[in-house]
């Protein structure tokens, strides 16, 4: 009975997929919506999928909570998850995504100037950003202490590198014409980083702002396992998975992922702004 | 002083062995020696008012500088321990005891190494497989990319503790869970890049299969997957580096007794900062061979399959 329901709900979401997939829009504006239609359509049938199967073949909600028992528990415990919200994303996450992604971005500016810092940072900034800094966050907790601070100093971290490497490849992407027409106007250093190499950098500097907008969430959480006051959304998940009231956690997970899916649709909108000019945003 | 001795050498000719140390070693030679002499100032700096207190209590005010400074740098639990005392204590934990025993971090790099190889594994082959049917697909592709980004905007290190717990409640424990967590954290860059990589031949080399009238199959086996293989290295480095991040994060939760990542933990409840470091160092230095290994795998692949150096 389960299967043939799912089944059922698999075939249905498929076939529409295919049938809009296949069909051949008129208008660009149709195209548009028809591209947010499909993967919407995958989402719904997943969801559906989801819920089926954890109703019908009931499924311990120890083990996996049907997608409208997360949703019911995210109405009921709205003020709860809203102060895990606010203090895990936006104190601590933005605090130090601010701070790691200007503090990074300055020091490229800097370093930049210096051909020999350069080369010697270069290297090992690519190296530090293979590796596990997550690992640093018992140390931040132990320094600055179970507040707020040492989310943020963990997320700074994180976030530095990124940015300095990324911008540090972006301040030399002005090609070498642009440059030589800088240095026949007599351009100082200070107007051609302004009027050439920063704007020409900017696709590398949204490059690194987008993946440490999804860091900067993924160290404030963890470093909330290490010790945190008794709000959080790193907090309420190692807790709550203790008590295993699962639901509480998936309800954390879904605030989570919304909030870092618009954190990066929000970036993604200023580059779309400020890099309209970029190939990759000419129209097909 | 290195930087004034390179100067007065004469300018030796591009591309010799002597001119690209120069070029590249000794940057970052110089940029390493400033880091550790910043480490040690931030240890003596750190470490200061902990060692005041100290000496107040032991009855010796009236210490020198030279006291203070050698002391900062030798204490149990240091704020910050000095370099030497982390290279000490790395060296006491991997080459001191044998590799079994629970305190070297051989034993816990192992556990760990093996969860992140696991996982890097299938998350490689599940990318793979993935990006062959985006490519194939315009289904797939319009239903499940926008999915696949979206996925990753979604801190999966954050459930991380969840996964393992709930999985060890159905009776799945060891080294599963953690390569499940270190395989979503690889098959994302492996399935951009792949996809990047499969639809990377030129539009001219794709007529000619057509002229030979090839399969998709043959298309995909005798000139997509061979012209992605650059994209594909590209993207295993990234990967590997995030299945660490992931098994270690993956150790986090308390019940894990081994791991790099269950040491990081039990360092940090038993407040002993030397040994965090030490993990720390270990973690590092896995990462680094992991992504060397790949880069190695990588120049003898790509030096046999003909590309130019």
């Amino acid at each position: 009975m389960t299967s043939a329901a799912l089944l059922l709900i698999l075939g249905l979401g498929t076939a529409l997929n295919v049938a809009l997939v296949r069909a051949a829009p008129a208008s660009a504006a149709l195209r548009t919506g028809r591209d947010v239609a499909v993967p919407l359509v995958f989402g719904v049938t997943l969801l559906a999928l989801w819920q089926v199967a954890v109703t019908g073949f009931a499924i311990s909600p120890v083990l996996l909570p049907a997608p409208a028992a997360i949703w019911g528990k995210i109405v009921m415990e709205y003020p709860t998850l809203w102060a895990d919200f606010s203090q895990t994303f936006l104190k601590g996450a933005l605090l130090g995504y601010a701070i790691g992604c200007g503090s990074g971005f300055l020091a490229a500016l800097l370093v930049d100037r210096v051909d020999f810092l350069k080369r010697g940072l270069l290297p090992i900034g690519n190296l530090v950003s293979a590796l596990p800094i997550v690992g640093v966050a018992p140390i931040m907790v132990m320094w600055f202490g179970f507040g707020v601070g040492s989310k943020a100093a963990v997320v700074v971290i994180m976030t530095f590198f990124p940015m300095l490497v990324n911008t540090l490849a972006g301040l030399s992407a002005a090609g070498a014409m642009e440059r030589d027409l800088m240095r026949t106007y007599a351009a100082s250093h200070g107007q051609a980083l302004t009027k050439l190499r920063l704007p020409a950098a900017m696709p590398f500097v949204f490059n690194a702002l987008k993946i440490n907008s999804t860091l900067a969430l993924i160290g404030a959480i963890v470093a909330e396992f290490f010790g945190s006051p008794v709000v959080g959304m790193g907090f309420r998940i190692s807790t709550e998975v203790g008590r295993l009231a699962i639901d509480m956690v998936w309800a954390e997970i879904a605030v989570a992922a919304v909030a870092g899916s618009l954190f990066y649709a929000l970036v993604s909108l200023l580059e779309r702004l400020t890099t309209f000019w970029h190939p990759s945003f000419r129209a097909r | 002083m290195a930087g004034a001795a390179t100067v007065s050498l004469p300018a030796p000719r591009s591309g010799g062995v002597v001119a690209g140390l120069r070029r590249h070693a000794l940057p970052v030679a110089v940029v390493v020696a400033a880091i550790v002499a910043l480490w040690y100032a931030g240890a003596v700096l750190l470490n200061a008012p902990q060692q005041v207190d100290a000496f107040v209590r032991a009855g010796t005010p009236d210490y020198s500088t030279a006291d203070l400074v050698r002391e900062t740098l030798n204490q149990k639990r240091p704020v910050l321990p000095s370099p030497h005392q982390v290279a000490a204590e790395f060296w006491a934990s991997t080459a001191m005891v044998a590799p079994t025993s629970k305190r070297s971090l051989i034993y816990h790099g192992w556990v760990t190494l093996s969860s992140t190889l696991l996982g890097f594994a299938a998350g490689t082959l599940f990318g793979i497989a993935l990006a062959v049917a985006i490519v194939h697909s315009r289904v797939m592709d319009k239903s499940l990319m926008p999915w696949i980004i979206a996925s990753q905007t979604i801190p999966i290190l954050a459930v991380a503790p969840m996964i393992i717990v709930v999985l060890n409640a159905v009776g799945i424990t060891g080294l599963l869970p953690k390569a499940l967590i270190s395989m979503y954290l690889s098959f994302f860059p492996i399935t951009v890049g792949m996809v990047k990589g499969l639809r990377s031949p030129d539009v001219i080399n794709l007529d000619l299969m057509r002229t030979y009238s090839a399969t998709k199959r043959q298309v995909l086996w005798k000139l997509r997957l061979p012209s992605s293989v650059p994209f594909l290295f590209t993207s295993m480095k990234v990967a590997i580096a995030a299945a660490l991040v992931g098994a270690i994060v993956g150790e986090l939760p308390t019940g894990v007794v081994a791991g790099l990542g269950a040491r990081l933990l039990s360092g940090s409840y038993y407040g002993q900062t030397v040994q965090i470091w030490a993990a720390l160092v270990a973690a590092s230095l896995l990462a680094a061979a992991l992504v060397a290994l790949v880069s190695v795998v990588e120049r003898l692949v790509l030096a046999r399959m003909g590309a130019r150096a």
